[in-house]
């Protein structure tokens, strides 16, 4: 709608035309070798996505076992490498790879650049990345090694020490976990310094740190934290290698070596890694419910702060995930409170979001839809985590089915509702193509539903005493009728991904031409074509406050003559 | 109109929070005693009402942000809603407000105060207790897929059933349990006795439990071991001072050793069994395996898998992966004759 009031020289295409004549291998030798932001941006988030439906299909089969006690339809072998399995790419194939996807599209659009400050890092990010994610499902082929023993990895997303040894472990299958996530690892590194750079110095004329759009500004912090975040993890697993291999004892308490150097230096990674995979779902909320609230952000510069305070606080609550493993009371007391100080700076993002849509007119399109469905979920994620911190009720609490239901209400009600709602939201941007609003509202209710049936249903089977990681439970816990509930929910979720599955196809093909600027929105990659040229920009956006296109559509009015 | 609507979002929250209190209730007996399903809403011992007193504040706190908090999202997201008369404005924009970002960074700051001094109380109250002197130790050693219990001061060593004295206000007979482990993680974890304490290598921890009220309580092992970790099943027997002291007596007594079982005997002592299991008083002194002096005793065998009868000891000696898939006890391959005289020896281990 607004192509003819923007006078901006981005809208003018000067793209040559080809692909007329391409072959298919052409086509593909294109995408192999692209050092191209936005082709990199997608295969980050169709890799994700394809893993997304793998790690999903795991989590069915999961819950089938658990629908009824003493369920056969998994061996417990099986099981247990299906949940470490669901759990390590759920993070590291799916979460990380989306997310930084999200990035890669966006950052430069976002700032006014043409690319990423480093291309063919970029690209060498994401196939390490990849090559991660083939090594690890390689394991169910490769994994069995000596004796037999193995296929994939069967010791939990967070492979304690010693159950990792050799004589606990014996075969491939954890040599393949861990080397999948070094390798992986690098990649996150290599696209975090890339993301840094990138915003650091490759912002348009005009757009100073405090003008970058929230998403940008997330993004930031994220790849700043993920800087200091995954190194403990490659260090433990250099180590865990070094063990296997090697003959060391890092980890080896059969000859005098440490199960707890494992724990620390793991959640040391683990929790702050929470923040890196929901962060960016912060700054797609920032992007989303402005739009559809009609409302520039309540509180940029508190918002800013907030997500940098949140950062800093992450790191040193890592130990909030040990309170069970005998820490002295006054470690225990220390890690209540840096715990509990998170919850301020959530809280001042959450109530933030709340002023942007107070005094708005909000648009009930898909991407607002889930937004709202975040905002509920991240309030009951962050108030179930306040629980949690509380550590004599995590004794309690501490790996039982209410942890499982508090993370996957950070991990799915928060961050995968957010995934949904901004691959919606930028959908058109990327394809030229708006997806089906009927089907997305489908998708958005039955997830819905499916997932409180799901996960507000766990909380309860954890007061009741059930463990997680347990393939099978006894019959008479009353937790029969619970986990049947659970499961029921668990494949609605599954029907409502495969409607949006087959949105992004249909629509693809059949879904209404977008145009440059579908929602109305405000900030710099919307000026441009959908989807953008390979340059984004004909020449150099100039912008003059945090929503140039704002200023643009209203110059009696603009922004910049409020912000101060 | 606009009460009309705020009615309706009253509802709206309102609704699941009701579900959720009535879920609550009902599951929770609030038992006096044992029961089935260990609820930790039904705290048998001071460890596990200390939480659930604490436990309970906090859910009142909690709860009463999430009605606020989500009562206003709900409000707002209804009342700001693009009406379908809508003139196609613009609303007023508001970039922020410094007093307002104050008022809601102060308040969740008090809030944060007044819980950590609250769970400060209870973290010391619970993990720095006194330890009385009247206080039985136990030494729990957790292995693959099985517990250990070791009275020191007994001289008694038994396997997944632990047996406890009752404890009362008045006259506390607190039981202090050390946490050892041979492997790799577990954690002790009965909800209705006391959160769990984590068993981890060359790590010794210490948890206790006091139990009010006499009966079995249940839980498992709450730390991903390996493949059975979902069958490392606890039971804690809590009896009366009288009975404690009978079974303690039962337990110091050496194995039985009845003529009539001589050939079973015979095949326990010669086959691999020895590598691993103890009966006192005989060649038998592994230490890999469940002590099975008193085998008898218990109700249940593979660590809670099933329950102690012949014709399960028999499925079990016969090939332990039908009963309990990746429990560590290898098939022995005996011949049926074997088997039904080692079945007719274990069964007289009183």
């Amino acid at each position: 709608m607004a192509d003819q009031t923007l006078p901006i020289a981005g809208t003018l295409d000067v793209t040559p035309r080809e692909r007329s004549q391409a072959m298919l291998l052409e086509w593909l030798h294109g995408w192999v070798v692209t050092v191209d932001h936005k082709r990199l941006g997608i295969l980050y988030v169709v890799y994700a996505i394809f893993f997304l439906l793998v790690a999903g299909a795991e989590a069915l089969a999961i819950r089938i076992q658990l629908a009824w006690p003493g369920n056969h339809f998994l061996s417990p072998q099986v099981y247990n490498r299906l949940f470490t399995m669901h759990g390590t790419t759920m993070v590291f194939l799916v979460g990380m790879p989306i997310l930084f996807g999200f990035a890669n599209y966006l950052v430069p659009l976002m700032i006014g650049a043409r690319d990423m400050a480093f291309p063919r890092l970029n690209a060498f990010s994401f196939w390490l990345t990849a090559f991660g994610g083939l090594l690890l499902y390689y394991s169910f082929i490769g994994g069995f090694g000596l004796y037999g023993m193995g296929s994939a990895p069967d010791v939990g997303w967070f492979a304690y020490a010693p159950l990792t040894a050799k004589a606990f472990s014996p075969g491939h299958a954890t040599d393949y976990w861990a080397l999948a996530l070094i390798v992986s690892g690098f990649g996150t590194l290599g696209t975090a310094i890339n993301i840094i750079a990138t915003t650091l110095s490759m912002r348009c004329r005009g757009m100073t740190l405090l003008r970058m759009p929230l998403f940008v500004w997330l993004m930031l912090v994220v790849s700043a934290l993920t800087l200091v975040t995954i190194t403990p993890l490659t260090a433990a697993q250099i180590m865990l290698v070094i063990d296997r291999y090697l003959g060391g004892h890092f980890f080896d308490t059969q000859a005098g070596g440490s199960a707890m150097v494992w724990i620390h230096f793991f959640w040391i990674f683990g929790h702050p890694e929470v923040y890196v995979l929901v962060m960016p779902a912060f700054g797609i909320a920032s992007e989303i419910i402005p739009v559809f609230s009609r409302k520039a952000i309540f509180g940029y510069p508190a918002m800013v702060a907030a997500s940098v305070g949140i950062a800093f606080v992450s790191l040193g609550v890592w130990a909030h995930h040990m309170f069970t493993v005998g820490m002295t009371s006054v470690g225990n007391t220390f890690f209540v409170l840096s715990t509990m100080l998170v919850g301020i700076p959530t809280g001042i993002k959450l109530f933030n979001w709340l002023a942007t849509i107070w005094g708005g007119k909000i648009r009930f399109a898909a991407p607002m839809l889930f937004s709202i469905g975040f905002l509920f979920q991240f309030l009951i994620a962050g108030l179930t985590g306040i629980m949690l911190s509380v550590a004599p009720w995590d004794w309690q609490l501490h790996n039982s089915y209410f942890v499982v239901a508090h993370f996957h209400y950070v991990l799915v009600g928060g961050i995968v509702f957010m995934i949904f709602a901004g691959i919606y939201y930028w959908y058109p941007k990327v394809t030229g193509r708006l997806l089906s609003e009927t089907l997305g509202k489908w998708h958005f209710w039955l997830f819905l539903i499916g997932f409180h049936i799901t996960f507000d249903t766990m909380h309860f089977v954890g007061f009741l005493g059930m463990p997680r990681s347990i393939y099978t439970y006894e019959p008479d816990r009353g937790w029969n009728h619970l986990n049947f509930v659970i499961s029921v929910g668990g494949m609605i979720q599954g029907i409502a991904v495969l409607i949006f599955a087959g949105n992004l196809v249909d629509s693809y093909f059949r879904g209404k031409k977008a145009g440059s600027d579908p929602w109305d929105a405000w900030t710099l990659e919307w000026s441009t074509q959908s989807p953008p040229p390979s340059y984004n920009f004909a020449a150099d956006p100039v912008v003059r406050s945090r929503r140039p296109l704002w200023d643009l559509k209203h110059p009696d009015d603009p922004d910049w003559k409020y912000e101060a | 109109m606009i009460r009309e609507q705020s009615a309706r979002a009253i509802r709206l929250v309102s609704m699941p929070l009701l579900c959720v209190a009535s879920a609550i209730a009902r599951q929770a007996a609030w038992a006096d005693g044992p029961q089935s399903s260990p609820s930790i809403f039904a705290p048998a011992s001071t460890p596990a009402s200390s939480i659930l007193g604490l436990s309970l504040f906090v859910l009142a706190i909690t709860g009463g942000i999430f009605v606020t908090v989500g009562g206003l999202l709900a409000w707002a997201i209804i009342r700001y809603r693009a009406r379908e008369d809508d003139d196609g404005s613009e609303p007023v924009q508001i970039y922020g407000s410094t007093q307002v970002e104050l008022a809601w960074t102060v308040i969740p700051i008090l809030i944060v105060v007044v819980l950590f001094l609250t769970t400060a109380r209870i973290i010391f109250a619970v993990q720095d207790a006194p330890k009385p002197r009247a206080a039985l130790d136990v030494t729990v050693v957790g292995h693959q897929y099985w517990w250990e219990f070791r009275y020191p001061k007994l001289g008694i060593v038994t396997a997944n059933e632990l047996h406890v004295p009752v404890s009362n206000a008045h006259d506390p007979k607190p039981t202090y349990l050390h946490l050892l482990s041979a492997d790799v993680d577990h954690s002790f974890w009965v909800p209705q006795l006391a959160g769990k304490t984590d068993l981890i290598p060359n790590h010794p921890n210490e948890t206790w439990i006091d139990p009010l009220h006499t009966g079995l309580y249940v839980g498992q092992c709450a730390q991903f071991c390996g493949v059975e970790h979902a069958k490392m099943l606890l039971r804690v027997y809590v009896e009366t001072p009288e009975q404690f002291a009978v079974w303690v007596r039962e337990q110091q007594q050496p194995g039985m050793q009845e003529a009539s079982v001589a050939a079973g005997r015979h095949i326990f002592e010669t086959e691999a069994c020895t590598n691993c299991h103890r009966i006192a008083g005989t060649a038998a002194a592994g230490t890999f395996g469940p002590d099975l002096t008193h085998l008898m005793s218990r109700a249940t065998i593979a660590s809670g898998a099933a329950p102690n009868t012949p014709e399960n000891l028999r499925s079990w000696i016969e090939d332990p992966d039908h009963l309990k898939p990746g429990a560590l006890m290898p098939a022995m391959q005996l011949n049926d004759e074997q088997v039904n005289q080692l079945v007719a020896y274990l069964s007289t281990l009183h």
